[in-house]
């Protein structure tokens, strides 16, 4: 048996407290460096084994299944935990300079830590197959953000943290009560067994109910539009490294979390046939996609911004998962990949800015782009991505769910898709004018561009292997697209 | 009658969480929605304990003298959500003597003034 699945979760586990014992900023950073990298070099071949819809099992201290705890890994959590390693390792690459500029010295040690445990819960909920541990995994992750986000520079960091703190741990709450109601209905908590016993059963009412609460939870913790409130402002006052981190990998983990639910444990027959929610789904996708879109052209600071833009980019991912067939599905998660890598150059370059400039509202930042070029055309890129300029990633993510709407004969979602787009042109526009277009006025005393310097190479060189990233999964989809097919077909239960 | 008494274990359950919820909601006072989370976090554990109980149930001990054994996991399971509503709790309350240190105050209707000065 390879211990390979396993160690995913326990290396950065057993790094968290050599972080502390290390204690040394100059120390501590090449062993989180080196733990991010081994992680997605593991992540990599794991992806690999599994590539073609195999599963690899690992039983936890050797225990068979339904009785000990077991890590499943099939093609969409292979592909989810490439995403989050992925966006860890260039994340942490970039984050040595970015937080010694926005975090104190003293708190440096810690914030590595809680960084490193994000990570664990966010890989732990990622690989486990059973649905237990995976409450357990996310709220390792859970209370790692709030810490994180409370390490932000402003005070308003600490207020953001709290709110976070009481909607998440409602939303952890809730699928903590869902999973107690599928443990009295069926007496296990391992995910193909849940799904075998549930399936053999008729639907009562407490199994509905548990669905009710999971969805609510889950969608809770990824900020599906009613349940949004929390996430643009922790997404804006937290160190720029973790809204990177965050944007990138947590709202994906969770919404594998609920298809996990959805599928693999409820089974399409109860979510579309029997309880119709998809159609719930659906409205709350597109009511995600324009109330964020519109609330993301208001904005003067960009990484509010963009955490509105992440609220409409969410609400993409599960219009694809709400229409409710292979293509439909595949749509979403080819999103979930090109979002995060989209999002994560996003916010990277906004990290950027914040390093030389120390600001992110627009109004002070005209001109920016002739100081620092290579962020702004990063910048540039990414949002281009963003709009879904074909060339880059987001084009596929808008042509497969296109087609999807268009495979239901539904125009209208087709033209809805269309329509967020044009608004995101709106808003990655404001930025580009305000970078190259606006003339800096001498006069204007809250301009802080004077002096300004192109961002380091330190923080470039992983910028731009994301952008890169960007161009070139938008090239040759070949990867993502195999990988997003044999997922959904999984998901679907054609395989 | 039977409805009502014959599951109050549920009972109990809905009416704690509806409580806590309702703080958690209505109350201005930082530390109180805390409070009221916590209310809410019981219940659940609750709901977890009772559905693990058999009537007459001991505990699974292999003995001769019994035959009914009330099932361990959900009580296990639910000292691991113990041990992280009590996380939370700490961390929340670390959370709120940080904000009345920058904001000196910990009421929400404070607070939102302070917000829109900055």
């Amino acid at each position: 048996m390879s211990h390979l699945l396993v160690l995913l979760v326990i290396i950065p586990l057993v790094a968290t407290p050599l972080c502390i014992l290390l204690h040394r900023q100059s120390l501590i950073w090449p062993v989180v460096f080196t733990v991010s990298w081994l992680c997605f070099y593991i992540a990599c071949r794991l992806v690999i084994m599994v590539q073609d819809g195999g599963e690899l099992v690992y039983f936890l201290g050797n225990w068979a299944a339904p009785w000990g705890i077991e890590y499943r890994l099939d093609t969409l959590n292979a592909l989810v935990a490439v995403i989050v390693s992925g966006v860890n390792a260039l994340v942490i690459t970039f984050a040595r300079a970015s937080v010694i500029r926005e975090i104190s010295a003293d708190r440096i040690y810690l914030f590595y830590s809680a960084y490193l445990l994000n990570l664990t819960g966010l890989l732990g909920v990622t690989i486990t197959g059973d649905v237990f541990n995976m409450f357990v995994f996310i709220e390792i992750s859970s209370l790692s953000s709030y810490a994180m986000i409370s390490l932000g520079k402003h005070r308003q960091a600490l207020l953001a943290a709290y709110r976070y703190l009481i909607m998440g741990t409602i939303g952890a709450t809730f699928i903590l009560i869902g999973v107690g109601l599928l443990y009295v209905m069926t007496g296990t908590l391992n995910i193909p067994d849940l799904h075998a016993r549930l399936n053999a059963m008729e639907t009562t009412r407490t199994i509905i109910t548990a669905m009710a609460f999971l969805t609510v939870g889950i969608t809770l913790k990824f900020a599906l539009f009613p349940l949004h409130s929390w996430l643009p402002n922790a997404y804006t006052y937290a160190p720029s490294v973790v809204s990177a981190f965050l944007a990138g990998t947590t709202t994906k983990v969770f919404i594998y979390v609920l298809l996990r639910f959805l599928f693999s444990v409820f089974g399409t027959g109860n979510v579309f046939d029997i309880v119709s929610l998809d159609n719930v789904l659906l409205i709350c996708a597109l009511l995600a996609i324009f109330s964020g879109s519109l609330a993301a052209i208001y904005q003067n600071n960009i990484k509010k911004m963009l955490a509105y833009s992440s609220i409409a980019q969410i609400g993409y991912i599960v219009l694809g998962i709400s229409i409710g067939s292979v293509a439909g599905l595949m749509a979403g998660i080819i999103h979930l990949f090109n979002h995060a890598v989209m999002k994560t150059a996003l916010f990277l370059c906004a990290a950027c800015i914040v390093y030389r400039t120390d600001t992110v509202n627009l109004n002070s930042l005209r001109g920016i782009g002739r100081k620092m070029p290579w962020t702004m055309a990063a910048f540039l890129v990414a949002g281009l991505s963003m709009i879904g300029v074909p060339l880059t990633v987001g084009f596929i993510s808008k042509w497969y769910l296109i087609l999807a709407a268009l495979n239901r004969d539904s125009w209208l979602l087709a033209i809805a898709v269309l329509v967020g787009s044009l608004i995101t042109i709106i808003y990655v526009w404001r930025v580009v004018e305000t970078a190259w277009f606006t003339r800096k006025d001498g006069g204007q005393a809250d301009n802080v561009i004077g002096k300004v310097k192109e961002a380091p190479l330190s923080m470039l060189i992983p910028l731009w292997f994301l952008v890169i990233a960007n161009i070139y999964f938008g090239i040759d989809t070949d990867v993502t697209v195999n990988l997003a097919r044999h997922s959904a077909e999984l998901l679907m239960g054609l395989k | 009658m039977q409805y009502l008494t014959g599951q109050y274990n549920y009972w109990v359950v809905i009416i704690l969480m509806m409580i806590g919820f309702y703080i958690v909601i209505s109350h201005g006072n930082l530390v109180k929605k805390l409070i009221g989370l916590n209310i809410f976090q019981v219940s659940v554990f609750i709901l977890y304990i009772s559905m693990g109980y058999a009537k007459a149930g001991t505990a699974p001990i292999y003995s001769a003298e019994y035959t009914v054994y009330a099932s361990p996991l959900p009580h296990v399971l639910i000292l691991t959500a113990i041990v992280v509503g009590v996380a939370t709790t700490a961390l929340g309350l670390a959370l709120v003597v940080r904000i009345h240190r920058a904001f000196g105050t910990i009421e929400e209707s404070q607070l939102r003034h302070v917000e829109d000065d900055s």
